[in-house]
């Protein structure tokens, strides 16, 4: 099988997982009920089926495919193999903004798909990125730092929203203790509307820089020899997979991993062509955040795992098996 | 065939405020003859002054022109299509094969790793063959030896087919045989047409191979010319201390500079 055809095996994985995953869950649901609810029958199954496990899948799908390109493209303009939206304190940044806006009810503001959690997630991913850029900019060496300083940030993150919680009632709390962790509990139609008006932008950006970023694996000054115009790309991939984080972290949390692990995986499938890696990233990604997802659902049933919780216990280690296979 | 000189240096100054030191040079043109040898010792301004004439460092005064036009004011993909530079290191972030970074020097024309035109394929089947990697096109960077990556660098920068090449110390770290052997490709391409400008570090291969030597003494040029005209004694105790001797090689009038004692 050529590289090329690859990326169809990736397809119909994604297929697969769009097909399979929302029979998977507490309630078994019949075909029957479900094929009724479809020609307009009000069932309790289709509305389950339809309202509820769809909208979920979906928006793991594109959630996790989000990630997974982000990481995929900041791998590269990083240059860093650990890269990724968490690694690097973007999606810690953007969930802070996130929270806030859900926080105060005196910044809530909704418009169709768009609200203040997405601007000011959007706000939190740009003053991370802009701290990590600066930082990487600044040291010749950095590959350590960036990365100690995006997980601080995404731990300093973290901690002001504990901080913040501390201030409110833990009735509202607990609602949104699943979010804290990363979780896709909370999806309807809207919450994938939310998702893909971040998502599918930012997307699109770092796609559009796809081809740009191969000779970006040979090294700035390579790439600038052979007609890469280096600050641009940088600049255009950077904001798209900004874009993108806060998607995610605005309607699902901080979720680890799958931006680490996706494309390390797909890269091992389609080889380092980024033109394939960061749409096989995309479809993978979101395969594997649908599937953790599915696996949350079923393992605990009829109590769920937030999806978050589950990608650093079972992508952590699943990443380091890579690693250790990588030579 | 060439008219004008293509690359041309006016004015230049450029200057490491922290360190104290600067690089001047009043005027200078490459592309004139095959091969071009910059060389000087540690310090003297040799990659910066690559680096400006590739437009990869902004001169704080002073322009580059490439065929009359200013390189600031070209997209880096127009100066690629002519003009090629190949830094002293390219370090992969992933695995690739040795045909895919070969591929990668044909991104100004279009196409990259999966190559889809023949002249692209083309160009990357002639630079495998004029570095000696055809056989292993598909071996992976990771299971090179370093004068075979070198060598993979060395054909992504052919395969770009620019009229002008600029590189950093292509034979860096390299066994004598193999800085001959690497030599000896850029002078077969550049009697095919091409221009080459090498930063040296090996006065010798420099002045076996080098049509015109370009001596740098602390951020400016001492001497210009050729081999026989800028490897003396006298400029070369000067620009590199008293430590060295120059001898002639038996054969032919080649200088060979040598350490002293």
């Amino acid at each position: 099988m050529t590289k090329n055809r690859k990326i169809y095996a990736l397809l119909a994985v994604f297929a697969v997982a769009l097909a399979v995953f929302p029979w998977i869950g507490a309630e078994k649901l019949s075909v029957r009920e479900i094929a009724a609810f479809a020609i307009g029958d009000w069932t309790a199954d289709g509305m389950i089926f339809f309202q509820i496990r769809l909208p979920r899948v979906l928006l793991g799908l594109l959630a996790g495919g989000a990630l997974a390109l982000a990481g995929a493209a900041l791998q590269v303009i990083f240059r860093n193999p650990l890269a990724e939206p968490w690694t690097l304190g973007i999606a810690g940044g953007a969930s802070l903004g996130a929270f806030l806006a859900r926080m105060c009810p005196f910044l809530w503001f909704a418009l169709g798909p768009l609200n203040t959690s997405q601007a000011l997630a959007l706000l939190g991913a740009a003053g991370a990125l802009g701290l990590v850029l600066s930082l990487a900019r600044r040291s010749a060496t950095g590959a350590q730092t960036l990365l100690l300083a995006g997980v601080t940030l995404g731990v300093v993150c973290g901690g002001a929203i504990m901080v913040i919680s501390g201030f409110i009632s833990p009735w509202k709390l607990a609602e949104f203790h699943r979010w804290l962790l990363g979780g896709l509990d909370a999806a309807d139609w809207a919450s994938v509307g939310a998702l893909a008006a971040l998502a599918v932008p930012g997307a699109t950006l770092m796609a559009l820089q796809a081809r740009n970023l191969n000779p970006l694996g040979l090294g700035e000054e390579m790439a600038a020899g052979q007609g890469v115009d280096v600050a641009r790309v940088r600049r255009w991939t950077a904001i798209g997979a900004g874009v993108a984080s806060a998607g995610v972290a605005a309607v699902a949390g901080p979720i680890g991993f799958v931006g680490l692990l996706a494309p390390h995986a797909v890269r091992k499938i389609v080889g380092p062509d980024a033109r394939l890696v960061l749409p096989g990233s995309f479809l993978f990604g979101g395969a594997l955040l649908a599937a953790c997802d599915a696996l949350g659902r079923w393992a605990a049933a009829p109590l769920e795992v937030p999806v978050g919780a589950l990608t650093a216990v079972l992508g952590g280690p699943l990443f380091l098996w890579l690693l250790a296979r990588r030579r | 065939m060439n008219f004008a000189p293509q690359l041309v240096l006016h004015d230049l100054r450029f200057a490491y405020e922290s360190a104290g030191w600067e690089l001047r040079v009043p005027d200078l043109s490459f592309g004139n003859e095959p091969l071009c040898g910059v060389v000087g010792p540690n310090g003297s301004g040799k990659s910066t002054l690559l680096k400006l004439a590739a437009g990869l460092l902004a001169p704080e005064a002073g322009a580059v022109e490439l065929g009359g036009q200013p390189l600031a004011r070209m997209r880096r993909l127009q100066i690629a299509r002519r003009l090629g530079y190949l830094p002293q290191e390219c370090p992969a972030l992933f695995d690739y094969a040795v045909e895919q970074v070969v591929a990668m020097g044909r991104h100004a024309h279009g196409g990259v790793l999966e190559l889809s035109a023949s002249a692209d394929r083309a160009a990357v089947d002639r630079a495998l063959a004029d570095v000696g990697l055809a056989a292993l096109r598909q071996r992976p960077l990771s299971q090179l030896s370093g004068g075979e990556r070198r060598r993979a660098w060395l054909a992504s920068a052919l395969a770009q087919e620019t009229e002008i090449l600029l590189l950093d110390e292509p034979t860096q770290a390299l066994d004598v045989h193999q800085g001959a052997a690497v030599m000896e490709i850029l002078a077969r391409r550049a009697a095919q047409g091409l221009h080459v400008v090498a930063v040296m570090h090996d006065l010798n291969l420099a002045g076996l191979f080098c049509d015109r030597l370009v001596l740098l003494q602390a951020g400016a040029i001492a001497a210009d010319g050729s081999p026989a005209d800028v490897l003396t004694a006298s400029r070369l105790v000067s620009a590199y201390g008293d430590k060295i001797e120059v001898l002639q090689r038996p054969e032919s009038n080649n200088p060979i500079v040598l350490a002293k004692k």
